[in-house]
C-alpha cells in the first residue's frame, strides 16, 4: 500500500480523514501515485496536476522521505521507502501568499 | 411575506445571509468551502435554490460547486446523493476542466494574447470570476473566466465547454491583461433575445452576440473622452482604439434590456442601443473611477456606484464610503450617506459587489474589502451593515424567495 497526505484542503474537498491508502502497480512514480490518487478521487483532478499539460501546479510541492522531490521527472521511480508504504508520499501547497 | 437571501463570496470562504423580508434581523451561516477564495455565487431565476458557487485558489486551481436546496449542502456537479452516502463516499464530480477550444471548426485556432510587454503570450486558464445561469434552463449556466473567455455548462456546471467565437473574434490577439488580470467579469443575458449575450473583459472591453455566442463584435465605440480630462485617459494611448477599453462592470434593467449603464475605468456611461454608442454620463459625481455599477430593481432609470478615489488610490474620497444613486440614469447624483462611515474608512468595493433584490422597497447591498455587508431596505435612503468583519468581499448576489 502506498500512503499518501493530502494537504487540508484537499482532504475536504476529497472528503477524507487523515492518510490516503492506495494500490500502485510498479513502478511507483510521481505519475502513478497521482494517477491512483486522480483515480480514486476524481474531484482531484486539475487541483493538484494541470489538466491539460498534467504538470504541477507552481504552488504544489511533492516531498518524501526528508527530501523535495517536486523537481524529479514524473516517471523517475519515487524510494522504495514510499514504494514499500513506510513513509508516505507528502503533496503540500506551498508557504507562499495570504 | 417573502424573504431575501445574500450570498456573499470572499476571499477565505463564502457567507450566506438571509433574513425576512423586512430586512432587519439576519441569520450569518458560513464560512463554506473555508479557505478558498470564493470569486461569485449566483441562483437560478428560475430555482432560486439551485447556486452555482466559483471556489478557486492560487494553490490548487478552480472547482466548481452547486448546491440544489438554498445553498445548506454543496457538491461539486456530478456527484450523485448516493456517492455520499456511506462512510466511504466520496464526491464524484470533476466540474472543473475549462479547456480552451482551439479547434479550427469552432472558430479560429487562437492560442495567444498580448501581453504586458507587447508580446504574444499563451492563454492560460486561472479561475471563474463571474457565474450567469440562464433564464430559462436551471442546468444551463455561464462562466466568464480569466484569462478571458465565456465557457457554458448544459449539464447543471458538470462539464463546460467554451464559446470559441469570443475569443477567435479579430481583435482577440490585441487584448491585453488589467491589472487584475485579464478576466472576462460581467455576463449579461437579454430577458427580451435568446440570442443576446453581453459580456465585458478587463482590458479589452464590452462584447455582443446575437447570435447566440457563434459570433462577436466589440461594443466600444463612444468609450473615449472627446477632452482628455488630466490623466483620465492617458491608460489607452488611441482612445477611439476598437478594444483596450477597461470596462469594470456592466448591468442593464430586464424591462429596458438595450439600454446598459457602465462602471469604465474613469467615467461612468450609458448605451441606449444595446452598446452600439456609448455617452459618458458621469455629471455631478466627485470622482468618477469605481468598480460596481447596478440597476433599481423596479425604476430602470435608478441607478448606482460607489465613486473611488482614483486608480492609484482604491478608497473612497476623503476616508467618506458614499453610494451615489441617480434616478436620471445618470448625470445627476446624489450622495448617499445614511448609515455609511463618514470618516477614516479606506475601503474598497469590488465590481462584483453590489446587487438590488427584488422586494418593495428595492434593497441595495454591498460588500467591501474591508469584510462589510452593508444594506438598504429603502432604496438607498438608509443603510445598515449586516456583516462587519467577514474576509474581503469579492462578490455580492441577492435573491429574493417567495
Amino acid at each position: 500500500m502506498i500512503r499518501v497526505i493530502l494537504p487540508p484542503h484537499l482532504r475536504t474537498l476529497a472528503r477524507v480523514d487523515g492518510e490516503v491508502e492506495l494500490e500502485v502497480k510498479s513502478p511507483v512514480t510521481q505519475r502513478s501515485v497521482l494517477d491512483a490518487v486522480e483515480a480514486n478521487h476524481p474531484m482531484l483532478r486539475g487541483t493538484i496536476r494541470d489538466h491539460v499539460t498534467q504538470l504541477r501546479r507552481p504552488m504544489v510541492r511533492f516531498f518524501a522521505c526528508g527530501e523535495d522531490l517536486s523537481h524529479e521527472l514524473p516517471d523517475a521511480p519515487l524510494p522504495d521507502a514510499i514504494a514499500s508504504g513506510s513513509e508516505p508520499f507528502l503533496i503540500i501547497g506551498a508557504i507562499a501568499g495570504g | 411575506m417573502s424573504r431575501v437571501r445574500v450570498l456573499v463570496g470572499t476571499r477565505k470562504g463564502a457567507f450566506i445571509l438571509s433574513s425576512d423580508g423586512a430586512r432587519k434581523r439576519w441569520k450569518v451561516s458560513g464560512p463554506h468551502f473555508a479557505g478558498w477564495e470564493i470569486y461569485h455565487m449566483k441562483g437560478s431565476p428560475l430555482d432560486p435554490d439551485r447556486i452555482y458557487a466559483s471556489q478557486t485558489s492560487s494553490w490548487f486551481g478552480q472547482i466548481i460547486q452547486r448546491s440544489d436546496d438554498g445553498g445548506k449542502t454543496w457538491n461539486p456537479p456530478g456527484t450523485k446523493p448516493e456517492d455520499l452516502m456511506t462512510s466511504e463516499g466520496m464526491p464524484k464530480g470533476e466540474s472543473n476542466m475549462f479547456v480552451y477550444d482551439a479547434s479550427p471548426e469552432t472558430g479560429k485556432p487562437l492560442t495567444t494574447h498580448q501581453w504586458y510587454d507587447g508580446t504574444q503570450h499563451p492563454w492560460e486558464f486561472k479561475r471563474v470570476w463571474h457565474l450567469e445561469p440562464s433564464l430559462s434552463d436551471p442546468d444551463h449556466v455561464y462562466a466568464g473566466v480569466e484569462d478571458a473567455a465565456l465557457f457554458e455548462s448544459t449539464d447543471g456546471g458538470k462539464s463546460w465547454h467554451e464559446l470559441a467565437g469570443l475569443r477567435g473574434s479579430d481583435t482577440g490577439p490585441k487584448w491585453q491583461p488589467g491589472a487584475g488580470g485579464m478576466c472576462l467579469h460581467t455576463i449579461l443575458l437579454d430577458p427580451n433575445n435568446p440570442k443576446r449575450i453581453s459580456i465585458a473583459i478587463s482590458a479589452a472591453g464590452t462584447f455582443r452576440t446575437d447570435d447566440g455566442g457563434k459570433t462577436w463584435k466589440p461594443i466600444n465605440r463612444g468609450l473615449w473622452k472627446p477632452i482628455n480630462r488630466g490623466l483620465h485617459s492617458e491608460h489607452i494611448p488611441d482612445p477611439t482604439a476598437e478594444v483596450g477599453h477597461c470596462v469594470h462592470r456592466i448591468a442593464l434593467h430586464p424591462s429596458r434590456p438595450n439600454t446598459l449603464f457602465m462602471q469604465k475605468h474613469w467615467d461612468v456611461m450609458r448605451s441606449d442601443d444595446a452598446g452600439d454608442s456609448w455617452q459618458e454620463v458621469s455629471g455631478n459625481l466627485p470622482t468618477d473611477f469605481g468598480f460596481p455599477i447596478d440597476v433599481h430593481a423596479h425604476e430602470p432609470e435608478t441607478i448606482y456606484v460607489v465613486p473611488i478615489k482614483s486608480d492609484s488610490e482604491h478608497y473612497p474620497l476623503k476616508g467618506r464610503l458614499r453610494v451615489y444613486r441617480s434616478r436620471t440614469g445618470g448625470n445627476e447624483w446624489q450622495a448617499l450617506t445614511k448609515g455609511l462611515p463618514q470618516r477614516n474608512c479606506y475601503v474598497n468595493v469590488l465590481r462584483d459587489a453590489m446587487s438590488v433584490d427584488a422586494l418593495e422597497p428595492c434593497g441595495v447591498y454591498f460588500g467591501t474589502t474591508g469584510g462589510q455587508v452593508y444594506a438598504s431596505a429603502d432604496a438607498g435612503d438608509n443603510w445598515k451593515p449586516i456583516v462587519r468583519d467577514l474576509p474581503a468581499v469579492l462578490s455580492v448576489e441577492v435573491q429574493a424567495l417567495p
